[in-house]
C-alpha cells in the first residue's frame, strides 16, 4: 500500500493515486524521438486527428441515422442535411475525412516502406499498422453503406458477391455475411452494427498497439541511424539539446507535428466545403435501387488499385476461369503487404535511396499502383483492359521479385550502415 | 529544403492520382456534349445530325470488324430518315410568323382546336375536363393546365408542339401511327394553319403571368411526372398509370441536384436525349430563364444549405490559417533550443 500523505494540490492528490507525474514522463516528456526526422514523420499524428475528427462527427450522424432500408436514405439526406442544424456539416466532415485518412495513411505505408521502417525490431510496427489498414478498410466499406445510395448498394452487392468465389463454402459465407440472399435489409443493419461499434473497438484497440510498439524499437529516421536512445536521451536531460539526437514526444516533436496537422487541417476544411465530389460519389445522392444497375460501378477511390487486381485478369487460362484468378489476385494483393517485412531479405535497414536496386523497385511499385487506381475506374473497355492486365501482373511480380533484389542489394552494399 | 522537396513528391503523386481518378475517369465514362441550346429548331436538327455522324461512325467500326454489319446499316438508315423528317418539319415551323400572332383570334382558335377537351387554362376559369384519376387512367399522365404555358414554353416550341407533339418532344421512338400520343396532332381548322398556330401561340401567351416562381416552373413544368418529395411535392398524375405510360416510374428530383449537378441538368432538360439516348422523358421546350428557375428551384430542394456551406466555409478554412501560423511560431521557438 502506498504512503498517502495530505495532498499539496491538485496535480499531488492525482500523482499519489495514480502516478501522474512518472506517467507523463513515460508516454510525453521522455519518450523519445529521434531529432533527424522530417514532416513524414507527423502522419501517424495526422491519423489521430483525423480518426477523432471521424469519431466526433460519427457520434453526431449517429443521433439522426436510420439503418433501416426505408428510411436510411432520406434520415440521411433529409433530416441530417436539411433539417438538423449544421448536420450537413457534420456528413461532410465525416465523408471527407473517411477519405482523407486513406491518403494519409497510404503516404504513412509508402514512408515506412522508403525508409525501412518494417524491420530489424519494428515487424510489430508494421504488422499492426497493416492490421490497421485492413480494419480502416472494413470500416469504410461498412460506412459507404450506410446511406443507401445507388452506389451503396451496388458496391456491397458486388463486393460481398468476391465471397461466393472462395471454393466450396463460397455460396453459404456470401448469404451469411448478407444475412440474406440478396443485399437487403439485415444486410444494412449488421453493417450498421460494424460500423458504429465492432470495427471502431478493434480499431481503438489496434492504435494503443500500434503506439505501444513502438515504444522499444522507437521511430526510425531519416538516415535510418541505429541511436542509443539511452545515451542520447542522458545528454538531453543533461542540458545538451543541441548536441543531443533525440527530442522528447512533448513538447518538441509535437510541436512540429502541431504545425503539420495544421496545415493538412487547411486542406482538409477546404475540401469539406468547396469540392467533396471526390469523397461523396454523387451517384450515392440517387436512392438505392435493386432494378437498375448503375452504367459504371467502381469503389471508393482508396480500393481502386485492386479492384484493378481483379478485374485485370479478363480472360480464362486453361481450366481456371478468369472470375477465379482474378480472384486470387486480388486475395494475393490484400495479404502481401502484410507479410513484406519477411519479403525483404536485405537485414540493414537504410532509406531507399542507400539501395540501388530497392529504389527502383519502390518507385515501380508506386507507380505501378496509381496505373491501377487510375485503370481501375476507368470503364474496362479496349486498350483499358490490357493496361489494366499488365498493371495487375506487373504488381504481383514486383512483389515476387522483393525477395531477391533485396537479397542482391544486401550482397552488393556488403550491408548499408 | 530537403523537406520541400519532399513535400513536392508527395503532392505531386496526390495529383496525378486525382486527376486521373476524378477529371479523367469521368471524361472517359461521360461523353461531352454540345451545350444546352435554346433555338429549338437548332438543337433537334443539329442532334439529328450528330446521331446520323455517330451512326456513320458504328457502321465503319462494324464493316473493320465484319461483325453486326446489317445492324448498323439499319441503325443509319433509321438515323438518316430521322434527320430528313427532322429538317423538314422544323423548316415547315420556321415558316410561321410568331410576330403576326393575334391573341384575340387566337382565343377562338384555341377554343375550336379542341385543347381544352384535355388541358383546363384555371387563370381563365376553365377547370381541367377530367379529375386526375380519369386523366391518369385516359392519357397516361395528367394534361398540364395552360395557364402557364405561355411563359414556360419558347413561342416557336409551342407551335411545333402543336403541329406535332412527337416531334416537338422528342419521342419518336416511343410513339407511332398504331401506338399514337396522346395528345393528337393539330391540323389546322381550315384557314392558314401557319396562322391558327401562331393565334394560338399569341393567345397563350397573352393569358400568362409575367414572371413565375421557381416552384411554380416546377409545378408546371415538371410535377405532372416526378414527385420531389424534400418540397413536399407530389404528382398528381396515378403511379401505375404513369409508368405504364412511361415504361418506368419518373424518378424523384429531390436530391437531382447533388446527384446529377447543373451541368448535367442544364443539358438533359434542354434535351433528354443528349444525354440519356431512349429515354422516354419528353423535351419539355423551356425557355432558358423557366430552365434556370426549375434548377434554382431543384438546388433550393436538394442543397439548401450551400450558401450557409460556402460562407461557414471561409470562416473555418481562415481559423486554421490563423492555427497553423500560430503553432508554425510556436514550433520554431521549441526548436530553436534543440536545433
Ligand atoms: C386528347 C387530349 C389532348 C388534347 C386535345 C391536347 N392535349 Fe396537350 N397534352 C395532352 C397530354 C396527355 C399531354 C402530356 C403529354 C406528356 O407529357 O407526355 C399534353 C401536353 C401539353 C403541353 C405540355 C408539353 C410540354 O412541353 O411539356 C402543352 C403546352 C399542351 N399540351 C398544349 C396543348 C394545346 C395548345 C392543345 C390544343 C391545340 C392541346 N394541348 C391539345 C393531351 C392533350
Ligand atoms: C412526361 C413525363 C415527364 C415530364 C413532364 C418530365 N419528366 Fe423528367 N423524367 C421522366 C422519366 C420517365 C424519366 C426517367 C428517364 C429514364 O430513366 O430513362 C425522367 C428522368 C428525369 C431525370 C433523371 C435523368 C437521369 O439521368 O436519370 C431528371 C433530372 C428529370 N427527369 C428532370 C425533369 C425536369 C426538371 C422536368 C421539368 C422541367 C421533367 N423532368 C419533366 C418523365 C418526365
Ligand atoms: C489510423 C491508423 C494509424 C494511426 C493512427 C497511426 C499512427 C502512428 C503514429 C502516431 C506513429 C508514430 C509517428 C510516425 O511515424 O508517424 C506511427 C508509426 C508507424 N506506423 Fe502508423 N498509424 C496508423 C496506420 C498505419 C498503417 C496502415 C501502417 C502500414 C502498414 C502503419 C505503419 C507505421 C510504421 C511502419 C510506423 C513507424 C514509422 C517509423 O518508425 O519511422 N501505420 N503510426
Amino acid at each position: 500500500m502506498a504512503e498517502i500523505r495530505k495532498a499539496e494540490g491538485i496535480g499531488d492528490w492525482f500523482d499519489q493515486r495514480l502516478a501522474t507525474k512518472k506517467l507523463t514522463k513515460v508516454l510525453m516528456t521522455e519518450y523519445w524521438i529521434p531529432k533527424n526526422i522530417n514532416f513524414l514523420w507527423a502522419m501517424g499524428v495526422v491519423l489521430v486527428v483525423l480518426f477523432t475528427i471521424l469519431i466526433i462527427s460519427g457520434i453526431f450522424l449517429l443521433m439522426y441515422y436510420k439503418p433501416d432500408v426505408k428510411l436510411a436514405f432520406d434520415s440521411v439526406n433529409y433530416t441530417i442535411m436539411q433539417e438538423v442544424e449544421y448536420g450537413w456539416l457534420w456528413r461532410h466532415m465525416h465523408g471527407v475525412a473517411a477519405s482523407a485518412i486513406f491518403l494519409v495513411i497510404y503516404i504513412h505505408m509508402f514512408t515506412g516502406i522508403y525508409y525501412g521502417s518494417y524491420k530489424k525490431g519494428r515487424e510489430m510496427i508494421w504488422l499492426t499498422g497493416m492490421a490497421l489498414f485492413g480494419m480502416f478498410s472494413a470500416e469504410a466499406f461498412s460506412g459507404y453503406m450506410l446511406p443507401w445510395g445507388q452506389m451503396s448498394y451496388w458496391a456491397a452487392q458486388v463486393i460481398t458477391n468476391l465471397f461466393g468465389g472462395i471454393p466450396v463454402i463460397g455460396d453459404a459465407l456470401v448469404i451469411w455475411i448478407r444475412g440474406d440472399f440478396a443485399v437487403a435489409d439485415p444486410t444494412l443493419t449488421r453493417f450498421f452494427m460494424l460500423h458504429v461499434l465492432l470495427l471502431p473497438l478493434v480499431i481503438i484497440v489496434l492504435i494503443v498497439v500500434h503506439f505501444y510498439s513502438l515504444r522499444i524499437p522507437h521511430v526510425n529516421n531519416q538516415e535510418s541511424e541505429d541511436i542509443d536512445f539511452d545515451k542520447e536521451s542522458d545528454k538531453y536531460l543533461a542540458g545538451n539539446k543541441k548536441e543531443s539526437k533525440v527530442v522528447p514526444f512533448w513538447p518538441v516533436f509535437l510541436s512540429k507535428d502541431f504545425f503539420v496537422s495544421g496545415a493538412f487541417l487547411v486542406f482538409y476544411f477546404y475540401l469539406t466545403f468547396y469540392h467533396f465530389d471526390f469523397a461523396m460519389d454523387p451517384i450515392n445522392f440517387e436512392p438505392a435501387n435493386p432494378m437498375k444497375t448503375p452504367a459504371h460501378i467502381y469503389p471508393e477511390w482508396y480500393f481502386l488499385w485492386s479492384y484493378e487486381v481483379l478485374r485485370g485478369f479478363f480472360f480464362d487460362v486453361g481450366p481456371m476461369a478468369a472470375m477465379d484468378i482474378g480472384l486470387a489476385a486480388f486475395g494475393f494483393a490484400n495479404v502481401i503487404f502484410m507479410v513484406f517485412p519477411f519479403l525483404d531479405r536485405d537485414p540493414n535497414v537504410a532509406p531507399a535511396h542507400r539501395r540501388p536496386k530497392f529504389k527502383i523497385w519502390f518507385w515501380l511499385l508506386l507507380i505501378d499502383m496509381i496505373v491501377l487506381t487510375v485503370y481501375g475506374k476507368l470503364p474496362p473497355m479496349g486498350i483499358n483492359t490490357y493496361i489494366g492486365f499488365v498493371a495487375a501482373v506487373s504488381f504481383i511480380l514486383l512483389f515476387v521479385a522483393l525477395p531477391f533484389i533485396t537479397k542482391c542489394d544486401a550482397k552488393h552494399t556488403g550491408g548499408v550502415k | 529544403m530537403r523537406e520541400l522537396k519532399i513535400l513536392g513528391v508527395v503532392i505531386f503523386f496526390t495529383l496525378v492520382v486525382y486527376i486521373g481518378v476524378e477529371p479523367f475517369a469521368h471524361s472517359q465514362m461521360h461523353p461531352h456534349v454540345a451545350p444546352a441550346n435554346f433555338n429549338f429548331q437548332e438543337e433537334s436538327i443539329d442532334y439529328a445530325t450528330e446521331e446520323v455522324k455517330k451512326a456513320e461512325e458504328k457502321l465503319d467500326e462494324a464493316k473493320s470488324n465484319n461483325k453486326n454489319v446489317e445492324i448498323a446499316e439499319n441503325q443509319l438508315k433509321a438515323d438518316k430518315k430521322l434527320l430528313d423528317s427532322t429538317t423538314t418539319f422544323w423548316n415547315e415551323i420556321a415558316k410561321i410568323d410568331l410576330s403576326k400572332g393575334d391573341a384575340t383570334k387566337g382565343a377562338e382558335t384555341f377554343m375550336n382546336a379542341g385543347c381544352v377537351g384535355c388541358h383546363g387554362i384555371k387563370s381563365q376559369g376553365m377547370p381541367s375536363p377530367m379529375d386526375d384519376a380519369t386523366a391518369s387512367a385516359s392519357f397516361g399522365v395528367v394534361p398540364p393546365d395552360l395557364s402557364t404555358a405561355g411563359k414556360l414554353y419558347d413561342g416557336t416550341f409551342l407551335a411545333a408542339l402543336i403541329k406535332d407533339p412527337v416531334k416537338a418532344l422528342k419521342v419518336e421512338h416511343k410513339f407511332s401511327e398504331t401506338k399514337p400520343h396522346p395528345m393528337p396532332q393539330f391540323f389546322g381548322l381550315g384557314g392558314d394553319m401557319n396562322q391558327e398556330l401562331a393565334d394560338i401561340v399569341a393567345y397563350l401567351k397573352s393569358i400568362a403571368p409575367k414572371t413565375l416562381k421557381d416552384e411554380e416552373v416546377f409545378e408546371n413544368a415538371c410535377q405532372r411526372c416526378h414527385d420531389i418529395k424534400y418540397a413536399k411535392r407530389f404528382s398528381n398524375t396515378e403511379k401505375g398509370a404513369l409508368a405504364n405510360y412511361m415504361g418506368s416510374t419518373p424518378p424523384d428530383l429531390s436530391m437531382m441536384i447533388r446527384s446529377k449537378g447543373k451541368d448535367y441538368l442544364q443539358t438533359f432538360i434542354n434535351n433528354p436525349q443528349k444525354q440519356l439516348h431512349g429515354t422516354a422523358m419528353p423535351r419539355v421546350g423551356l425557355t432558358k430563364e423557366s430552365q434556370e428557375q426549375v434548377i434554382n428551384f431543384l438546388e433550393d430542394t436538394g442543397d439548401r444549405k450551400k450558401e450557409e456551406r460556402e460562407s461557414l466555409g471561409m470562416k473555418v478554412v481562415g481559423f486554421m490559417i490563423i492555427f497553423t501560423i500560430l503553432a508554425y511560431l510556436w514550433k520554431v521557438k521549441i526548436w530553436r533550443e534543440v536545433h
